[in-house]
């Protein structure tokens, strides 16, 4: 990456893997769990936390010398609002078909600890741009967690992919129906996204052992 | 040479190599291994672990042999070529060729995909781990095929199997270390990813599915009966089966949980061989009779009308309760797995009360799932090292309590 210093794209690359905040720092799992039954809605969700992560580290980065301490979390809640009630008048402004779907996950990316997380722990101490790449890094992180779980949850629970019917149709039996496939209904609760983000865990950790913690 | 000494001569060649494990696991589930110990002391006894899980195999055999004639005789009963049992347990109308060749057509098939693959896996496992193949899926490869319905599609079942043996036993580090019973893993797997398969009144007999189909495109066909007796109380229905013919299992249900008259043949080889927990069996009876009463006395009291959903299955007598669905092979057979079950002979009471009493708690409030054994057992495997631990720490508590009066 010519545009950025190793140090800097360090900020965009590590929330990728080896600091994930789903699977790593193990942040964020409520929503992921929630929304990621269809792989649209995990998308959506994804931009929506890059677009309130990235500017909200750097509004907070630029408060951090005049926030007095005692009261900094309000403070940040109130950027989170802020920020989570402009994403939600977009949406239903450009997408209200699907804000109608997210209305509560969205308002609930307020409670999303991955936020506060990188609030409190970088852009209280660190500049603008470099809150901002830490931002979009770590909130790029949720997002392939989500857009992976989104993937197979949809897939193999509905055989579909942002609705169409890759599979072929479970109804009229067409495509994979036709040879007596059926869609897998655990897959499209919750529990499994659990499970669907254990393995990429599992995975992920298999891979890289330094990541194994001591017991 | 003999098959001992060759597979000895296998073993010996890859000693050391990656697929040791696997042939090793073959060598000694046929022979004793020629190699002895060294040093150190040795408690030399004749049930290890393999011989444990046979045990249990031996007691699941009738049900399974049961099971086949069953699916048979329920297939041909449906499609009117044979008449009901007319004669006791022994009817000749049960008990014939066709019914279990037609069974075994049906039943054999679900018994080799539920081995083959689960073994597969347990290979894989081994040889990746480097370590020697575990027993544990000897018995969980029998439970399975009994506990489905007998229509299920095979590929269904393999996925399942995979899913149970991999996220319910070998991520927490293989056998003996699973939290979850693995057959019931496998069974919940199934109910909640294709319920359509798992519930209902077509899945329970061989071939009702077809035949509804055929009905509804007008084919002639001559009946599509075969909904299990807790479906039809939870619709309240009348159940429409004689009281003996439900002990000795002539119903519709899963494979092999049907017989309650083979599950008590079952259970007394567990508990004379002392495999089994009595206690677990008992507690659990006595849960279930308990919650049994309890629904009773509120239908006695008038507490609820003949109208609500919830009468069918509250007003059945706590006694039938025992004999209809999955309870009875539960306890005997699932509850009392020693992995996942609780280890304090105090533990075992809670643990198996609770099953009883959550198992007839489900079945009646929950229509949605009309045998609720299966997750009473798995909710229970959860809380049995809780249980465990606040035995124990009540143990612990005691005596200190009784020093402390001694030294005073």
């Amino acid at each position: 990456m010519g545009l950025l210093s190793k140090k800097d794209s360090k900020l965009i690359l590590d929330p990728l893997s080896d600091d994930n905040p789903i699977t790593i720092q193990v942040l964020g799992i409520c929503s992921a769990l929630a929304i990621t039954a269809q792989l649209k809605p995990s998308i959506v969700m994804a931009v929506s936390v890059i677009f309130v992560l990235g500017i909200g580290n750097v509004v907070i980065s630029l408060m951090r010398n005049i926030i007095p301490s005692k009261i900094r979390i309000i403070v940040q809640l109130i950027v989170v609002a802020t920020l989570v009630i402009i994403v939600d008048l977009i949406l239903k402004a450009f997408a209200y078909e699907l804000s109608k779907e997210l209305s509560v996950f969205i308002g609930l990316i307020i409670t999303n600890c991955i936020i506060m997380g990188r609030f409190e722990a970088f852009a209280l101490g660190n500049g603008p741009w470099r809150s901002f790449l830490d931002g979009v890094g770590n909130a790029l992180g949720y997002g392939v967690i989500l857009v992976i779980v989104g993937f197979f949850r949809e897939l193999l629970g509905s055989g579909t992919l942002f609705g169409f019917k890759i599979l072929g149709d479970s109804v009229e039996k067409t495509g994979l129906y036709a040879i007596g496939y059926e869609n897998n209904g655990f897959m499209v609760l919750p529990p499994m996204a659990l499970i669907v983000v254990g393995i990429i865990i599992w995975i992920q950790r298999s891979r890289n052992k330094a990541l194994i913690e001591e017991l | 040479m003999g098959l001992k000494q060759s597979l000895h001569t296998l073993k010996e060649k890859y000693k050391g190599q990656k697929m040791a494990p696997a042939f090793n696991a073959l060598h000694t589930f046929l022979y004793t291994p020629n190699e002895i110990t060294h040093d150190g002391t040795h408690i030399k006894a004749v049930d290890d672990l393999k011989r444990t899980m046979n045990t249990v195999i031996m007691a699941l055999v009738p049900c399974l042999i049961f099971g086949m004639f069953n699916a048979g005789y329920q297939h041909y009963l449906a499609t009117g070529e044979i008449t009901a049992v007319s004669n006791g347990f022994f009817s000749t109308e049960f008990w014939q060729w066709s019914n279990l060749v037609f069974g075994a057509w049906k039943v054999l098939p679900l018994v080799v995909v539920s081995y083959g693959v689960g073994l597969a896996v347990e290979f894989l496992f081994a040889v990746i781990k480097g370590h020697e193949v575990e027993e544990g899926y000897l018995v969980t490869g029998m439970l399975v095929p009994l506990i489905v319905p007998v229509d299920i599609p095979l590929w269904m079942l393999s996925i399942a199997v995979i899913f149970g043996v991999v996220i319910g036993k070998e991520v927490f580090g293989g056998t003996g270390m699973n939290i979850l019973n693995p057959a019931l893993t496998i069974r919940a797997f199934l109910f909640f990813a294709y319920p359509t398969w798992m519930s209902g009144d077509k899945v329970w007999v061989a071939g009702a599915q077809e035949r509804a189909n055929q009905l509804a495109a007008g084919m002639d066909v001559d009946s599509i009966s075969g909904e299990t007796i807790l479906g039809s109380l939870a619709q309240n229905k009348s159940m429409g089966y004689e009281l003996w013919d439900m002990f000795y299992g002539f119903i519709p249900g899963s494979v092999g949980e049907t017989s309650t008259l083979l599950i008590l043949i079952g259970a007394a080889v567990l508990i004379f061989s002392k495999i089994a927990s009595w206690r677990i069996m008992l507690s659990g009876l006595i849960g279930a009779v308990v919650m049994g009463l309890i629904f009773n006395g509120v239908v006695d009291a008038g507490w609820i009308s003949s109208n609500s959903g919830f009468y069918g299955l509250m007003s059945t007598p706590y006694w039938l309760h025992l004999m209809i669905g999955g309870l009875a092979f539960g306890i005997v057979f699932m509850a009392t797995d020693p992995v996942t079950g609780a280890q304090t002979n105090k533990g075992k009471w809670i643990y198996g009360f609770f099953i009883g009493f959550i198992s007839i708690m489900i079945r009646v409030f929950n229509p949605a799932y009309p045998e609720g054994v299966f997750l009473a057992i798995l909710l229970m495997n959860v809380f049995a090292p809780t249980i465990d631990h606040y035995v124990v720490q009540g143990n612990i508590k005691r005596r200190l309590n009784r020093l402390k009066v001694k030294n005073a």
